[in-house]
């Protein structure tokens, strides 16, 4: 029962068995930023034909034709869809989670294996599904992301509610599985796994953020996987969980009696732990980065760690807060409320934590950090309309308009996929052994921040100008031609920002193959993956254990030979 | 790749040094599975609870608790045995082990029949999972899916108890594994204590 496991699988040879059935963490970890990487492209192209609609409602597209309104609520379906679930929680978790999680705690690889390789492999058999259903008759969905019933619950609703919808719950089903065989993988390799020496409170921020999304996983991901089941049956076998009476087309459905307020319930209450499944390893990276490119210990390493525990337990009583619109009672309303506004006190622990750790320091300012302090700035401006949307007065008359779309994309969009570029300039170099070029980085990060706060900022505007979300098209609405220059702008600047993203991919590939070789640990960075090899052999550590001695933030430490000291440094230098 | 079995090629804790957690991987993984699909048997229940207090006149069809009372016997004394089987294996009685092992899977097998019996006879009254004869439609629906969620588990319990079994008797698994599977046996039985009462004393008629 001891390091001998560490061999428990041999390195693999043959090609198949090396890169497609690989039961290598680090591996898999690729793979999943790969499929990721895919799905934010087919995202972000989503995307822009909506912005395209918008300002050119009789654009004839090249691909895609005319755009109706029913093809434009699936676009947006799919959008919303492909990104929070194949993008926002399978890059930072299933991703950059599975490679760097158990090398920063020591372990030689997740604690299972094949297990690891299953939860993969059934992530994108969930996208094929997901990508199928642009192609059935009828089309993708129409209901948005959170397939709010009745619409969800009838094949009649609309030409994308026959096949399309069935094979969108269907995905999301395979991939609730896919996500709860993740989360128990990951929390069982940080409990068990973890080298001799690393302590709970010695683990790098990064990994806490990781076990606490997994603990989330867990917990979440089974609720969404029953309410997608009754779903399912709601749709092909007649049940009415969700459906009451209704009329469509004046033809009187075969349903009866159920309530959509209980899929909304159900998946809000997955659906708000969500969110911070999709950001709480952007928080964890920020930290993590924040503190090495200051050379500062992280300002409140302890708080940190119960920031990122309350946030997660709150986040599982603030469900209502999507549902202020559905009548529920104020006395609800107010609790849900209160709740939501204490999630703010964590946030801005955070935060201060975030500014005091770079507080009269010299920073470094290499690509990563830039976006880590992205990240921090979308995280607030994004997090600052929040306290807004948690009071029901303010809500109901903002739920519905632009000023949503605008809080939520910055704060678990843009803000969550800085942290994904962070992760991307910060680990590259021990990933692929080579560094990413520096200069288009910094192009590249200027371009996406001015990019998205171009994109975003202005349709909280929008919003409070009353300009609906979810309409495909409003060029004929007299109350909103004002506002069409400023939907110009932020289509114009969508072009741009999606334009800047081909640097980063070109840069990514690019540096794969000519970067200059990176050192082993080139950014003077503390933690266990800069003490191995670059990229790191099959067991990680090349055959022995690491020992910790010190925590993951021993930057500017007075006394020692140099301003940093490594987490498996034994010198007796005065430990966290 | 001779891991690629029902233990998705586990290993055991041990790498942390000193008085960590001693909970082995496989085991751990068990409790999270189980914390997991409490979620799940929750949404469903909490599901259930809405409808029907959304619901006036919410059907009470059952006469009698007879049957149910039998099965829920019969699910909690093959607890007893899995835990004697447990037992056994931990004493090194391999033959005692795989007895009350395969007599829990008996048990369980037992218990399906009776439950697709009673299913059998509530469709022949009329019941299905959008219509019954004595109220709204939704009592089927919650009905059947509690209960056939419920019935999938008990029946992938008894394929895995016969699955571990066989494997324990040649050697491939051992009292942990046994013991892991008890877990999740348990945990079984645990979900029907809270079908019992919500789903059948609840719609007993008056």
């Amino acid at each position: 029962m001891v390091a001998q496991d560490a061999h428990a699988h041999a390195a693999p040879q043959g090609f198949i068995r090396k890169y497609i059935f690989s039961l290598d963490h680090k591996v898999i970890g690729i793979q999943y930023i790969l499929l990721a990487l895919t799905a934010v492209f087919v995202g972000m192209f989503l995307s822009l034909l909506m912005r395209i609609h918008m300002i050119w409602p009789t654009a004839v597209l090249p691909l895609v034709g005319e755009i109706k309104p029913e093809t434009y609520l699936s676009l947006l379906t799919m959008h919303g869809t492909i990104m929070v679930f194949f993008v926002l929680t399978t890059a930072p978790q299933g991703g950059f989670g599975n490679y760097f999680l158990p090398i920063q705690i020591g372990a030689p690889d997740m604690a299972f294996p094949v297990l690891n390789m299953l939860s993969f492999w059934t992530t994108f058999v969930a996208f094929v599904v997901m990508l199928a259903a642009f192609f059935v008759t009828g089309g993708a969905p129409l209901h948005g992301w959170t397939g709010y019933a009745p619409l969800s619950a009838l094949q009649s609703a609309g030409p994308g509610e026959q096949l399309g919808a069935d094979l969108w719950i269907t995905s999301i089903a395979i991939f609730c599985i896919a996500s709860l065989m993740g989360a128990l993988n990951f929390i069982t390799t940080t409990l068990d796994l973890r080298a001799k020496g690393m302590t709970m409170m010695r683990m790098p921020l990064t990994v806490w953020a990781w076990f606490i999304t997994a603990i989330l996983g867990l917990l979440a991901f089974g609720v969404l996987l029953s309410a997608g089941i009754l779903l399912l049956l709601d749709r092909n076998l007649g049940t009415s969980f969700y459906v009451p009476l209704v009329v469509v087309n004046g033809q009187v459905m075969g349903h009866k009696g159920g309530s959509p307020l209980l899929w909304q319930h159900l998946f809000w209450f997955f659906g708000h732990p969500e969110v911070y499944i999709a950001i709480l390893p952007g928080m964890g990276v920020a930290s993590q980065l924040l503190s090495t490119f200051a050379r500062k210990p992280i300002f409140g390493y302890k708080a940190m760690v119960y920031a990122i525990m309350a946030i997660g337990i709150l986040g599982f009583v603030v469900w209502g807060h999507h549902m202020f619109m559905s009548g529920m009672s104020p006395y609800s309303a107010f609790a849900f409320s209160i709740m939501t506004m204490a999630i703010g006190v964590p946030s801005a622990i955070k935060t201060f934590n975030w500014l005091g750790t770079i507080y009269k320091s010299r920073v470094r300012f290499h690509t990563p950090m830039l976006y880590a302090i992205g990240f921090v700035s979308l995280f607030v401006s994004g997090g600052l309309s929040g306290p807004f949307l948690a009071q029901p007065v303010l809500d109901i008359p903002l739920h519905d308009t632009a000023f949503v779309v605008a809080h939520f994309h910055l704060i678990m969009g843009v803000a969550a996929i800085f942290g994904m570029f962070a992760a991307t300039y910060y680990w590259f170099p021990k990933m692929f052994g080579r560094m990413m070029n520096e200069r288009w980085g910094r192009i590249h990060f200027v371009l996406t921040l001015i990019g998205t706060y171009s994109i975003f900022m202005p349709m909280h505007y929008l919003g409070m100008a009353a300009q609906p979300r979810r309409y495909s098209q409003f060029t004929e609405v007299a109350y909103l031609s004002n506002l069409m220059p400023l939907n110009r702008f932020i289509t114009y600047a969508a072009f741009i920002t999606i334009g800047a993203q081909f640097i980063f991919v070109i840069n990514l590939f690019w540096s794969m193959f000519k970067g200059p070789k990176a050192s082993d640990n080139p950014w003077e960075a503390t933690t266990l993956e800069w003490t191995t090899a670059t990229p790191p052999p099959h067991d990680n550590f090349g055959g022995h254990t690491p020992v910790v001695y010190h925590g993951p933030y021993e930057y500017g430490v007075p006394g020692a030979p140099k301003d940093y000291v490594m987490q498996t440094d034994p010198a007796g230098v005065a430990a966290h | 790749m001779s891991q690629a079995d029902l233990t998705m090629g586990g290993r055991p804790a041990g790498l942390t040094a000193g008085p960590a957690f001693s909970v082995p991987a496989k085991k751990m993984a068990m409790w999270l599975f189980i914390i997991a699909d409490t979620a799940t048997f929750a949404a469903c229940l909490v599901a259930y609870g809405f409808i029907r207090n959304a619901t006036p006149n919410w059907p009470r069809p059952f006469h009698s608790i007879t049957n149910v009372a039998i099965m829920t016997f019969i699910l909690v004394t093959s607890s007893l045995t899995m835990l004697i089987g447990v037992r056994a294996a931990r004493a090194g009685d391999k033959a005692g082990a795989l007895r009350w092992t395969f007599i829990t899977a008996a048990a369980g097998i037992l218990f399906a029949l009776l439950h697709v019996r009673e299913w059998l006879a509530l469709i022949a009254e009329g019941m299905t999972l959008f219509k019954n004869p004595w109220g709204t439609g939704l009592f089927g629906s919650a009905f059947f899916s509690i209960t056939g969620l419920h019935l999938t588990h008990v029946t992938g319990g008894v394929i895995a108890l016969i699955v571990v079994g066989i494997r324990y008797k040649g050697s491939r698994y051992n009292a942990d594994d046994l013991e892991i599977l008890g877990l999740y046996w348990h945990f079984v039985d645990m979900v029907w204590m809270f079908v019992v009462p919500l789903v059948y004393l609840l719609n007993l008629a008056h």
